[in-house]
């Protein structure tokens, strides 16, 4: 009896000092890591730069939790760049100059991002990314994308699309590609055009119109009165949305269409956007949240994006990415067990990273990996991965209008 | 397939009344901006900010129930006050035409900051009843939002072009705007003239503002894009007029709308502002 009284003491002493040794490992100690960035906390981009806000904050508290990196705690120091690339040229030599931060993390979108890999580049400092949508202009050669496009998107990413719409209901034979002049968006779509001209499709027409166009009915007129089997549209934003708007007022439904970089929230609840196509790395289903972190991350950020009040609390492409680009710099920290930014650089380009967009390589032109894109579809009021088969869920198949 | 396409006849008749309906309210915002500019001797750039700001409130007002035409019985006063306060402090610091434009200008960089803030840069569409009733008339569509910008700008227009014609408030406006001394010797209260009309001006904005709310989809931002093609309407049909800023509008209008139609929506722009500065060319006392 005494003998088991005594063994259910030592267990359970046993068991306290288990976890006070476990509170200390867990307990990061000493001074922070700093990690600077800027984000676009005000201006016209600041909708979407909230999302990479949670995210980072997220991602900082996660780790500090599991017990910092390096055993020290992560502070992170993200000024607002106001949307403006120049000012965000300036804080970013702030923060290396100034704040003397010991770690950079890529601002929120492709203009401020060129601008902090220039500063990065003069400070020979990492630069992870989290959205850049021109991998021709990441000449930078410690900058690594957390936004798997691949080093040539504007060729793979329409070659994706249309392989999607030729094992789909109704393969087109003609196309209208429209699209917005805004340099991450026109060249994807000068690259569309040549990709459906390869694949023997006939281009019944082109418009370009300049970013911010506020008049979209003459443009679905035109669309409308081409008569595309199907309408590839270069848009940002809104674009999509006022697009469909236009096309309803002249009550014209496009058979099958495509939207490059749209608002996701937006689009999905407006009923004319229904079987609209367009690209993603990463939603909320299967496969996507077998990936490392991926469901407790889904999980945190459906929690603070609806205490933000975020129009959209779901995880998709901006949320995925900047969640990546955190992975990816702590993978980098921990493999070369410093904070030393040669080593953190030499060692990305060398080795693979686990990542909820799967297992990311740097290795390509710009360090751009594989093209991850994948082909997500409107369905019944959701965004749903219908391309390719190995990506889709419960049986999801591309649709047509 | 970029450059120069033939339309046919349905899409270039579909395109000239969309231009048409676009063409009125440009009219409709440079309606008041022309008033100011012409009369008082202001230019007024928080014109785009108070129509934004009271497209805005319309939004808001939409999503409580409010009908967006109703919401003109709180939004109009509302505006005119507004406006007649702005020219108060115009006239108590004797500002200058062209102070004003800096005046004005960083008013609608606070405007629209504030706009932000209470509404984010997020992009707001209103959902009303209008939206959903297009007709079809002679095998063209016809969106109802557009028929209401297109019949209040014409009756406002009339309707202010026969106030300045007909009325001893528009005489005196006019004689004000032509010689203040004269017409202060024939026992003008210039004062009052004056605040009554930048309040009307403001209140014409915030007209143009809940037709915008109708038709478009509003951000901050956009308070901007429409300055140019707005400013090159009121140009190009001369200051303190109440029926050329229609009229400019909708040849505007329509000249963007064809050239949208028969080469590229990025042309349009090119289009308005080579008719503004032809006209400034060949017609240079019009806008004087």
């Amino acid at each position: 009896m005494n003998k088991t009284i005594v063994s259910r003491r030592f267990t359970l002493l046993a068991t306290l000092v288990g976890f006070c040794g476990l509170a200390i490992a867990q307990t990061p100690s000493g001074a922070p890591i700093r990690i600077g960035s800027t984000l676009a906390l005000t201006g016209p981009l600041s909708a979407t730069a909230q999302v990479h806000k949670i995210v980072g904050e997220i991602y900082v508290e996660q780790a500090n939790k599991r017990g910092g990196w390096l055993g020290r705690p992560l502070e992170w120091i993200v000024k607002d760049d106001q949307s403006k690339p120049d000012l965000a040229r300036t804080l970013y030599e702030q923060l290396v100059t100034v704040d003397k931060v010991d770690l950079l993390m890529g601002p929120y979108a492709t203009g401020a991002i060129l601008s902090a890999m220039g500063v990065a580049q003069r400070y020979d400092k990492v630069l992870v990314h989290h959205t850049f949508g021109i991998p021709s202009l990441a000449k930078y050669e410690r900058a690594f994308p957390a936004w798997s496009l691949g080093s040539d998107p504007a060729n793979t990413v329409p070659n994706t699309l249309f392989d999607a719409l030729a094992a789909g209901p109704k393969p087109p034979k003609t196309v209208a590609v429209v699209t917005s002049k805004f340099p991450s968006i026109q060249f994807m779509s000068a690259g569309a055009r040549e990709v459906l001209k390869k694949r023997g499709l006939t281009e019944v027409l082109f418009l370009e119109w300049d970013f911010g166009n506020r008049d979209f009915g003459p443009i679905a007129n035109r669309i409308k009165d081409a008569k595309p089997d199907f309408v590839f549209v270069g848009a940002i934003g809104l674009d999509g949305n006022l697009l469909l708007d236009a096309m309803k007022k002249i009550d014209y439904v496009p058979p099958q269409h495509f939207y490059l970089y749209p608002s996701p929230a937006p689009l999905v609840t407006l009923p004319e956007a229904k079987n609209a196509l367009s690209v993603t790395i990463f939603e909320e289903q299967q496969p996507f949240l077998n990936n490392v972190g991926a469901a407790e991350f889904v999980k945190l950020f459906r929690e603070r994006a609806t205490a933000a009040k975020l129009a959209d609390p779901s995880v998709e492409v901006q949320a995925a990415a900047s969640y990546t680009a955190w992975q990816i710099l702590e993978a980098g920290v921990k493999a070369t067990n410093g904070l030393d930014d040669k080593a953190i650089a030499a060692w990305l380009k060398a080795n693979r990273v686990d990542t909820i967009q799967g297992r990311l390589r740097f290795d390509g032109t710009g360090n751009y990996g594989d093209d991850l894109m994948r082909i997500k579809q409107v369905q019944n009021g959701k965004w749903t991965v219908v391309y390719p088969k190995e990506f889709t869920a419960g049986g999801a198949t591309l649709q047509a209008n | 397939m970029s450059g120069f396409t033939m339309p046919s006849a349905t899409l270039l008749a579909q395109s000239i009344l969309s231009g048409v309906f676009v063409g009125a309210l440009y009219g409709l915002l440079g309606l008041g901006l022309s008033l100011s500019w012409g009369l008082l001797r202001l230019i007024n750039l928080a014109h785009f900010a108070f129509a934004f700001l009271a497209a805005y409130l319309c939004y808001q007002m939409a999503q409580v129930g409010v009908d967006p035409l109703l919401a003109l019985l709180i939004i109009v006063p509302m505006f005119f006050a507004i406006g007649a306060g702005l020219h108060w402090g115009m006239m108590k610091f004797q500002i200058t035409p062209f102070n004003s434009l800096l005046i004005t200008f960083g008013l609608t960089g606070i405007v629209e900051a504030l706009i932000q803030t209470i509404w984010t840069a997020d992009y707001r569409k209103l959902e009303s009843s209008y939206g959903e009733h297009n007709f079809k008339l002679a095998g063209l569509y016809v969106p109802l939002p557009e028929l209401i910008t297109l019949g209040l700008a014409a009756s406002l227009s009339f309707a202010v072009w026969a106030v300045l014609r007909y009325t001893d408030l528009g005489k005196a406006l006019r004689a004000s705007a032509e010689d203040a001394a004269v017409a202060a010797a024939f026992g003008i209260n210039q004062r009052r003239n004056a605040l009554l009309l930048a309040g009307a001006c403001s209140a014409l904005a915030s007209i143009a503002g809940v037709c915008l709310a109708l038709g478009f989809t509003l951000a901050p931002s956009q308070i901007y894009a429409w300055i140019g093609v707005v400013f090159a309407a009121v140009m190009l049909g001369g200051l303190g007029r109440a029926l050329a800023p229609l009229i400019a509008g909708v040849v505007i209008g329509v000249s963007e709308a064809v050239a949208m139609a028969v080469t590229a929506p990025s042309w349009a722009p090119l289009v308005s502002f080579t008719l503004l500065i032809a006209i400034l060319l060949f017609r240079p006392g019009r806008a004087a």
